[in-house]
């Protein structure tokens, strides 16, 4: 049973991180309909703007406020990570618009892999470590076999994925730019017609994937105080499953989908086998896309009109 | 010229075709193509302000297309389409919409997935909600049926409430001229009058200046100070509705057992 409790806290730690991704991804598919397949690298590349900016503000800057150092990390390298795939957007994707419907998938593909190298080529290919932060621990339970504890890391990762999750709805459902963001996912043409400058609406939609997914890199890189330039591609795959799994095109769905994710793959290596936690992860990919194509909470093809 | 036009009734429509003003809406020599095939071989109509217009002809003439074409999407290849003497035919569509041009475009086109409120913010999106609360009411007084939905999606409205809300949206953003694309399709005799009573009423009252697509030849006739028929992309007709509705060409092709 703690054990249980163990990994019931640990799956949500990094069903978190894996949920924040996700969204990114759906939001992409949402509005062009396209798997953004180099969202994982986007993530990856964020942790390593985090790592830099904690690295220039501990050692340089000499701030010994970790709590403070982890703010002005988190907002920068969500405003760097923003402007990265904002950029990205205009070169590798917006020009193949209206081209054929593979175009910008391959492109998304050279994109992943033209982000991973370029990190390796500037950061090296080993592993890069951070000093660990936030290494306290509450015991919930104690006198047992075993103590469940909960990390200081745990409920930084847990309370910010909260905040900004909250926020992300707030703007998504209630703002003129949320409004229009939707809009956009559900008739293009029509939002055009109503005055909204749907390019500029789909930059935003990269825009604040990439500030999520810069959110899950940060706490990415507290929680396992390690990043390398191959990190992309599994967490991004992961949180490509929590999408499906959730219904590719809701967002709910995707943090619905990322939270079991993260659940079934620390469940999976406590009681199963830690080297096949993958397996886990990407049979649920395969399981959900032959049974179940919409997912959780996504919505069939289908509409009353 | 921009004015600021309230909402308010009462607004004195332009003075007639005898002043010769210059019309609000000038198309000259439109072609639109879909890949090779042409939709539009050149058509030339003007829309004067405060008039009812209308283009009748049948499924796949061109008449869709040409609405859309003067939204820009898709884009005329050649001609040119004057709004208020500005040339609008390479203004990207949303720049357009915010002319004070509106459309409420073939198949409705309601966000199936917001609500009908949210649509209505929509509409109104151009115009920063400064006088959202005023609009929204005259939308509902248009439309009281509208009001009672007011917080249902608009897909699981009926054929005939998404059309209301697809006229109330396109009025949110206080447009002077308004593009109407078939709102009488599949709705019954009964919402059908109801509408075109709505869209009467704005012309008469408010002086909106409107441009009507039709199937329903004779309402649309009955409504329209003018028509236009289009044949296979190009205009063959036009006139006032009333000369439109005793020509023998007009009667045969689309009033025959039609009303």
């Amino acid at each position: 049973m703690d054990i249980f409790l163990q990994a019931m806290i640990n799956g949500v730690t990094l069903g978190s991180i894996y949920g924040l991704i996700a969204i990114g991804y759906t939001m992409v598919f949402g509005i062009i309909g396209m798997v953004n397949f180099a969202h994982g690298d986007v993530f990856m590349l964020s942790a390593f703007v985090a790592l830099i900016l904690f690295l220039i503000l501990t050692q340089l800057l000499g701030i010994t406020n970790v709590a403070l150092a982890f703010v002005i990390v988190l907002v920068g390298a969500m405003a760097i990570t923003a402007l990265w795939n904002w950029a990205i957007e205009r070169v590798a994707y917006r020009p193949l618009r209206g081209s054929f419907r593979l175009a910008p998938l391959i492109s998304a593909i050279g994109m992943s892999i033209f982000l991973s190298n370029m990190v390796q080529v500037i950061q090296g290919p080993r592993n890069k470590t951070i000093p660990p932060m936030f290494e306290k621990n509450i015991a919930l339970t104690s006198g047992g076999s075993y103590d469940v504890t909960l990390s200081y890391k745990q409920i930084v990762i847990m309370v910010s994925t909260t905040l900004l999750m909250a926020a992300f709805w707030y703007l998504v459902q209630k703002t003129p730019l949320g409004r229009a963001q939707r809009a956009c996912e559900q008739d293009r043409k029509m939002a055009a017609l109503l005055g909204i400058d749907v390019d500029r609406t789909i930059s935003l939609t990269f825009v604040i994937g990439a500030a999520l997914a810069a959110v899950a890199g940060v706490l990415y890189l507290s929680y396992y105080g390690v990043v390398s330039f191959a990190d992309g591609f599994v967490p991004g795959v992961k949180a490509f499953t929590a999408a499906v799994l959730g219904g590719i095109g809701s967002l709910p769905g995707a943090v619905l989908g990322g939270l079991l994710i993260g659940l079934i793959e620390v469940l999976w290596s406590t009681y199963v086998s830690t080297d096949y936690k993958d397996v886990a992860a990407f049979s649920i990919l395969a399981i959900t896309l032959i049974f179940m194509p919409t997912g959780l909470l996504g919505r069939p093809e289908i509409e009353k009109v | 010229m921009t004015t600021i036009i309230e909402a308010a009734p009462g607004r004195k429509a332009a003075p007639g075709r005898d002043g010769a003003p210059t019309p609000m809406l000038s198309i000259r020599g439109l072609q639109t193509f879909y890949g090779k095939i042409c939709a539009l071989k050149g058509i030339d109509m003007d829309v004067n302000e405060g008039e009812i217009v209308t283009l009748i002809g049948a499924n796949g003439a061109g008449k869709s297309t040409l609405m859309m074409t003067i939204f820009g999407s898709p884009r005329a290849r050649e001609g040119s389409i004057t709004y208020e003497g500005r040339d609008i035919t390479r203004l990207p569509t949303h720049e357009i919409a915010r002319l004070e041009i509106a459309q409420s475009p073939e198949g409705r086109r309601i966000f199936p997935r917001m609500t009908v409120y949210e649509n209505l913010q929509m509409g109104a999106a151009i115009n920063g909600f400064a006088h959202f609360d005023r609009d929204l009411e005259r939308a509902f007084t248009i439309f009281p049926r509208l009001k009672e939905r007011a917080q249902q999606r608009g897909g699981t409205l009926s054929g005939g409430e998404q059309q209301m809300l697809a006229i109330a949206r396109a009025l949110m953003s206080r447009p002077r001229l308004l593009l109407l694309d078939e709102p009488s399709l599949g709705l019954a005799p009964l919402i059908v009058k109801q509408i075109f009573d709505v869209i009467r009423d704005l012309n008469k009252t408010e002086g909106l200046t409107v441009f009507l697509v039709e199937q329903n030849a004779f309402h649309a006739l009955k409504l329209a100070d003018r028509g236009y028929v289009m044949v296979n992309g190009l205009i063959t007709l036009s006139g006032t509705g009333k000369e439109l509705l005793s020509r023998p060409e007009v009667r045969a092709a689309y009033l025959e057992g039609g009303h």
